[in-house]
C-alpha cells in the first residue's frame, strides 16, 4: 500500500507521548499546571469554559444585584430609594449585562466550550487559540462597557433607542465599543464550534450519531456567525452618528429612527434563539439521561433546531407592531411568527415522551430540566399573545412583554443553564454537591420566580408600562408582590452558591467518571475531571448517544 | 365570567376594547389548556414512570412514531392560525379610521402632550371628547419616540419625530381614561401621563367653547398649582426647593439669577413670560437648556396664575 510509511509509527514521538502520559491518575486538566499564568494563557477549552463560567456568575451576580436594586424602588408608587435618573441606569444596566455578557455567551462559552470536544472525542476545539482570544474579547469588552458606569453610566435602555440614545449624555459611545467588542467574542466561539463540529468528530460519529446538544449547538453557532456582524455594524452607525454626526438614524441630522429598530432587531432576535437554542439542546441530553430511556424524534429534534434557526431570522418585525412600520409588514411578521411556535412545540412534546415509560430520577439537573419545561411553556404560550397583532398593540412595552421574555430568557435559557451547569459540574471539578441543598434552592427559585413574574403579566395586561419610575397606585399591590418574590430568587440563588461552593472545597474529589450513567462520550470516555487532553486515547464510538435499552452483544 | 374579565383586563372604554378583549381570551383559553397538557404529562410521567425498584431497569427503545409526531406537528397549524386572523382582524379595524373622524393633532415632547382641535382649540395632556364619535390622533414627536397608550381604548402607537402616525377610538360611555407615554424618553417617562375625559356631545360642545374653564372658581395661585401639576412642570421644576433637572420656584421670586454666558436677571413677571414663551433665551447658570416652549399652549389667565403661584412661594 503506498501510504503504508505514512502509517508507520515514528518511535521518537512514541516515547515523547509516553513520558508525558500521567504518571497517576490524580493528575487532571485543573492540577496538570499551576499557578494564575497558566490559567491566563490556557489554550485548554476547559480551562477556557472555567474562566468564562468565572467571569459570566460575576457578571450574572452584578445584573441580579441591578436587579434587586430595581425592585426595591418599585415598592411604592413615588421615590423609595433612588431618583428616576439613577433607576433609568440600573434597568439599562440590568438589561445590557444579562443580555450581552450573560445570556448570550452563557451556555455556548461556558459549558459548550467544556463539553463539545469531550462529546465529540476531540482534544480540543479546531482553534485553540482563537478560543482564548474569545474570552480575552469579552473581558476587555465587558471592561469597556463597565467603564461607562465611571462616566455616569447610561439611561438608554438595553435596546439603544434613537433617537434618544444619539441625543442623551454619558457613556453610551463605550457601551456601543464595549458591545462591539463582545460581539467579536460570540463570533469567534460560533466559528471555531462549527469547525469543530465538522472536522473533528470521533471515528464513528456520524452526524446522526451526535448527541443532540451537538446538534443545537450547531444551529446556534451558525445564528452568532450570521448576526452578530449585523449587531456591529448597526453599533458602529450608530457610533458614527453620536461622535462623526453622519445622519443615520437621528431624524435631526437626516436618518431614520425606526431603521435603527430594524437593524437592532434583526440581530436581536435571533440573539433570542442564541440563548433558547442551547438550553433546548441542554434539555435534550438531561432528559434521557434521567429518564434513562432513548430520546424520542432524534431527527425531529436535529431538524427543528435547524428550523428554528432558519425561521428566527425573519420574524424581526414583530418587536415592532406599532412603531409605525407598515401594516402590511406587521401582517406578514405576524404570520411568520406563527409558525416558529411549531418546531418548539415539536421538541417539548418530544420531551415529554422521552419520559414517557422511562425510569425516571430526580437529581439536580432533572429539577431544573423541569422547572425549564413548565417556565418555557408559560413563557412561549404568551409569546402567542404578543404575535397576535390587535393584542399585541394592546400589551407592546408594557410589564406583559417584561413578564413573557423573562420567562422564556431566565425561566428558559438561565434554567437550562443551571441545569447543564450541575449536570456537567462533577465532569468539570470532579466533585458532587449537596442534593439536598439543590432542591431547595431549585424549589425557592421557582416559586420565587413565578410570583416575581406571574404578577407582571397581569399587571401588564391591565396597562402597567414598563420602565416606569413612578406608576399608578392601583398597581402598587401587584409590584410588591412581585418584589417579595424577587427576594425568594436571590435567597434560593445565594443557597446554590453556597453548596457549590462547599463541593468545591472537598479535599478529594468523589465523583465518578459516569454519575449519572449517561452514554455519550464526555461521561463514558473521560475521568472526572478528565485529563489535559480528554481522552488517553481516541474514541471509537460504537452506540447512540441515548442507548438506554437492553443491548444484545456488549454493553 | 364577567368578574374574571375585569380582573384580568382593564375596564373597557370601546367597543373596539371588547373585541381585543375576545381574541385575548381566545389565546388565553388555548395556551391553558395547552399549559395543563403539558404539565400534567410531565407530573403523570414524573410520578408513574419514577425509578423505583421494579422500574430502574433498561427502557424500551421508543425512537419515533410517525403518526404521532405528524399530529403534534400538523394540529396545532389550526389553533394557531385562528389566533393570527382574529388578531389581524381587529388590527385592521384599528388600522383604518371611519372618514368621519374628529381629526385632533398632537405633540409629543419630553414630557408632554399637546393637543390641537379643528377648531385651534389647543391643550395639554388633559383633553375632552365626545362620547359616539370616532376620534382620530395624527402625532409627531419635537424630540424623541413616544408612544400614545390609553390602556381602556387597548391601542397605542408609536410618535415618531419625522412622520406623521396616528390611530384612532370611539369612547362609548362617559368617564375618565389614562394616557401613558409607552416608549421609553428618558427621567420624565413615567410622569408623560395625561387624561382623556369623555362627554356627551353637548357638554364636549360647550367644553370646546368656553376652552376648558378649569379652575375658574379657584384663587389664582391655587390654579396654578393644578396646572403645575397637569402642565407637567414638575417634571423639571420643584416647589420645594429641591432640583430635578431645572431651578426649583421655592422662593425664587425677585430674586436675581445668574445667567449662563455671564449676566443676571430678576426674576420678575416679565423673566417668567419670556421663559414660558422663549426658554432658550436666558438660562440660569448650572442647568441644562432643554425646555420647549409654550408658546399658544397657555392661555393669558394661565400664565398669570402661574406667576401668582411663583410668587407666593416663599
Amino acid at each position: 500500500m503506498g501510504n503504508s510509511t505514512v502509517e508507520t509509527p515514528d518511535l521518537s514521538l512514541m516515547a515523547e507521548a509516553l513520558r508525558r502520559e500521567p504518571p497517576d491518575s490524580e493528575l487532571n486538566y485543573l492540577n496538570a499546571e499551576r499557578g494564575l499564568w497558566s490559567w491566563l494563557t490556557t489554550v485548554d477549552h476547559k480551562r477556557i469554559g472555567v474562566l468564562y463560567i468565572i467571569s459570566i456568575l460575576f457578571m450574572f451576580f452584578l445584573g441580579g444585584m441591578a436587579a434587586i436594586v430595581l425592585r426595591i424602588e418599585l415598592l411604592t408608587p413615588e421615590r423609595t430609594i433612588m431618583s428616576a435618573d439613577t433607576y433609568n441606569k440600573a434597568f439599562t444596566l440590568h438589561g445590557a449585562i444579562m443580555t450581552f455578557l450573560v445570556l448570550v455567551p452563557s451556555i455556548p462559552a461556558t459549558l459548550e466550550n467544556f463539553v463539545l470536544p469531550l462529546m465529540l472525542g476531540a482534544k480540543d476545539v479546531a482553534f485553540p487559540r482563537m478560543n482564548l482570544a474569545s474570552w480575552y474579547c469579552y473581558i476587555v469588552g465587558a471592561l469597556v462597557m463597565m467603564a461607562s458606569l465611571i462616566f455616569g453610566g447610561i439611561d438608554t435602555g438595553w435596546t439603544l433607542y434613537t433617537p434618544y440614545s444619539t441625543e442623551t449624555s454619558g457613556g453610551v459611545g463605550l457601551v456601543l465599543v464595549g458591545a462591539f467588542i463582545v460581539g467579536f467574542s460570540s463570533i469567534f466561539t460560533g466559528l471555531n464550534f462549527i469547525a469543530t463540529i465538522h472536522k473533528l468528530r470521533a471515528p464513528g460519529l456520524s452526524w446522526f450519531k451526535m448527541p443532540l446538544f451537538v446538534w443545537g449547538m450547531y444551529a446556534t453557532s451558525l445564528i452568532q456567525v450570521l448576526a452578530t456582524p449585523v449587531l456591529g455594524i448597526t453599533l458602529l452607525l450608530l457610533l458614527m452618528e453620536k461622535v462623526l454626526n453622519v445622519g443615520v438614524f437621528d431624524p435631526a441630522l437626516g436618518g431614520d429612527p425606526v431603521l435603527f429598530q430594524h437593524f437592532f432587531w434583526f440581530y436581536s432576535h435571533p440573539v433570542v434563539y442564541i440563548m433558547i437554542l442551547p438550553a433546548m439542546a441542554i434539555m435534550s441530553e438531561v432528559i434521557p439521561v434521567f429518564s434513562r430511556k432513548t430520546i424520542f424524534g432524534y431527527k425531529a429534534i436535529a431538524f427543528s433546531s435547524m428550523a428554528i434557526a432558519g425561521v428566527g431570522f425573519i420574524v424581526w418585525g414583530h418587536h415592532m407592531f406599532v412603531s409605525g412600520q407598515s401594516s402590511l409588514a406587521a401582517t406578514v411578521f405576524s404570520f411568520i411568527t406563527f409558525l416558529v411556535a411549531i418546531p418548539s412545540g415539536i421538541k417539548v412534546f418530544n420531551w415529554l415522551a422521552t419520559m414517557y415509560r422511562g425510569s425516571i430520577s430526580f437529581e439536580a439537573p432533572m429539577l431544573y430540566a423541569i422547572s425549564f419545561l413548565l417556565l418555557f411553556a408559560i413563557g412561549g404560550l404568551t409569546g402567542l399573545f404578543l404575535g397576535s397583532l390587535a393584542v399585541d398593540v394592546h400589551l407592546h412595552d408594557t410589564y406583559f412583554v417584561v413578564a413573557h421574555f423573562h420567562y422564556v430568557m431566565m425561566g428558559g435559557s438561565l434554567m437550562a443553564f443551571i441545569a447543564g451547569l450541575h449536570y456537567w459540574w462533577p465532569k468539570m471539578f470532579g466533585r458532587m454537591y449537596s442534593e439536598k441543598w439543590a432542591a431547595i434552592a431549585c424549589g425557592l427559585i421557582f416559586v420565587g420566580f413565578n410570583a416575581t413574574f406571574l404578577t407582571q403579566f397581569l399587571m401588564g395586561a391591565r396597562g402597567m408600562p414598563r420602565r416606569y419610575y413612578n406608576y399608578l397606585e392601583e398597581f402598587q399591590p401587584m409590584h410588591v408582590f412581585s418584589t417579595v418574590g424577587s427576594w425568594f430568587v436571590l435567597a434560593g440563588f445565594l443557597v446554590m452558591l453556597t453548596y457549590l461552593i462547599a463541593s468545591l472545597r472537598k479535599k478529594k474529589a468523589d465523583a465518578p467518571g459516569n454519575p449519572w450513567g449517561a452514554r455519550t462520550l464526555d461521561w463514558e470516555e473521560t475521568s472526572s475531571p478528565p485529563i489535559a487532553h480528554n481522552f488517553h486515547h481516541t474514541p471509537v464510538v460504537t452506540h447512540g448517544p441515548y442507548d438506554f435499552y437492553p443491548q444484545e452483544s456488549g454493553r | 365570567m364577567k368578574w374574571f374579565r375585569s380582573i384580568m383586563m382593564p375596564p373597557r372604554g370601546s367597543e373596539y376594547a371588547g373585541q381585543v378583549d375576545d381574541t385575548y381570551f381566545l389565546i388565553f383559553w388555548i395556551s391553558t389548556a395547552f399549559f395543563f397538557l403539558v404539565a400534567g404529562l410531565t407530573a403523570y410521567f414524573a410520578i408513574k414512570y419514577r425509578r423505583r425498584p421494579g422500574n430502574d431497569g433498561p427502557t424500551p427503545n421508543i425512537t419515533h412514531h410517525g403518526g404521532l409526531e405528524a399530529a403534534w406537528t400538523l394540529l396545532p397549524v389550526i389553533p394557531l392560525m385562528l389566533i393570527f386572523v382574529w388578531g389581524f382582524h381587529d388590527f385592521v379595524d384599528a388600522r383604518v379610521a371611519p372618514g368621519n373622524a374628529l381629526e385632533i393633532k398632537v405633540v409629543a415632547k419630553k414630557w408632554l402632550w399637546a393637543f390641537e382641535y379643528p377648531s385651534g382649540v389647543r391643550a395639554i395632556n388633559e383633553i375632552h371628547v365626545p362620547a359616539g364619535r370616532p376620534i382620530r390622533m395624527v402625532m409627531i414627536s419635537e424630540d424623541v419616540i413616544h408612544s400614545f397608550f390609553v390602556p381602556t381604548f387597548r391601542i397605542k402607537q408609536d410618535v415618531l419625530p419625522n412622520r406623521y402616525t396616528d390611530l384612532w377610538f370611539e369612547a362609548d360611555e362617559l368617564g375618565e381614561h389614562v394616557l401613558f407615554c409607552t416608549e421609553y424618553c428618558g427621567k420624565g417617562h413615567s410622569d408623560m401621563m395625561g387624561k382623556i375625559t369623555v362627554d356627551s356631545p353637548a357638554d364636549f360642545d360647550e367644553w370646546l367653547e368656553t376652552g376648558g374653564d378649569l379652575g375658574k372658581d379657584l384663587p389664582p395661585a391655587e390654579f396654578g398649582k393644578i396646572l403645575f401639576r397637569i402642565r407637567g412642570c414638575y417634571t423639571c421644576h420643584s416647589l420645594d426647593g429641591s432640583v430635578v433637572e431645572g431651578p426649583s420656584f421655592k422662593g425664587s421670586f425677585g430674586t436675581e439669577r445668574k445667567l449662563k454666558g455671564g449676566g443676571t436677571v430678576v426674576m420678575d413677571e416679565n423673566y417668567i413670560l419670556e421663559s414660558l414663551m422663549k426658554p432658550q433665551a436666558k438660562i440660569v447658570t448650572g442647568y441644562p437648556s432643554t425646555m420647549s416652549t409654550f408658546q399658544g399652549l397657555l392661555k393669558e389667565r394661565e400664565i398669570n396664575a402661574l406667576i401668582a403661584m411663583i410668587k407666593e412661594l416663599k
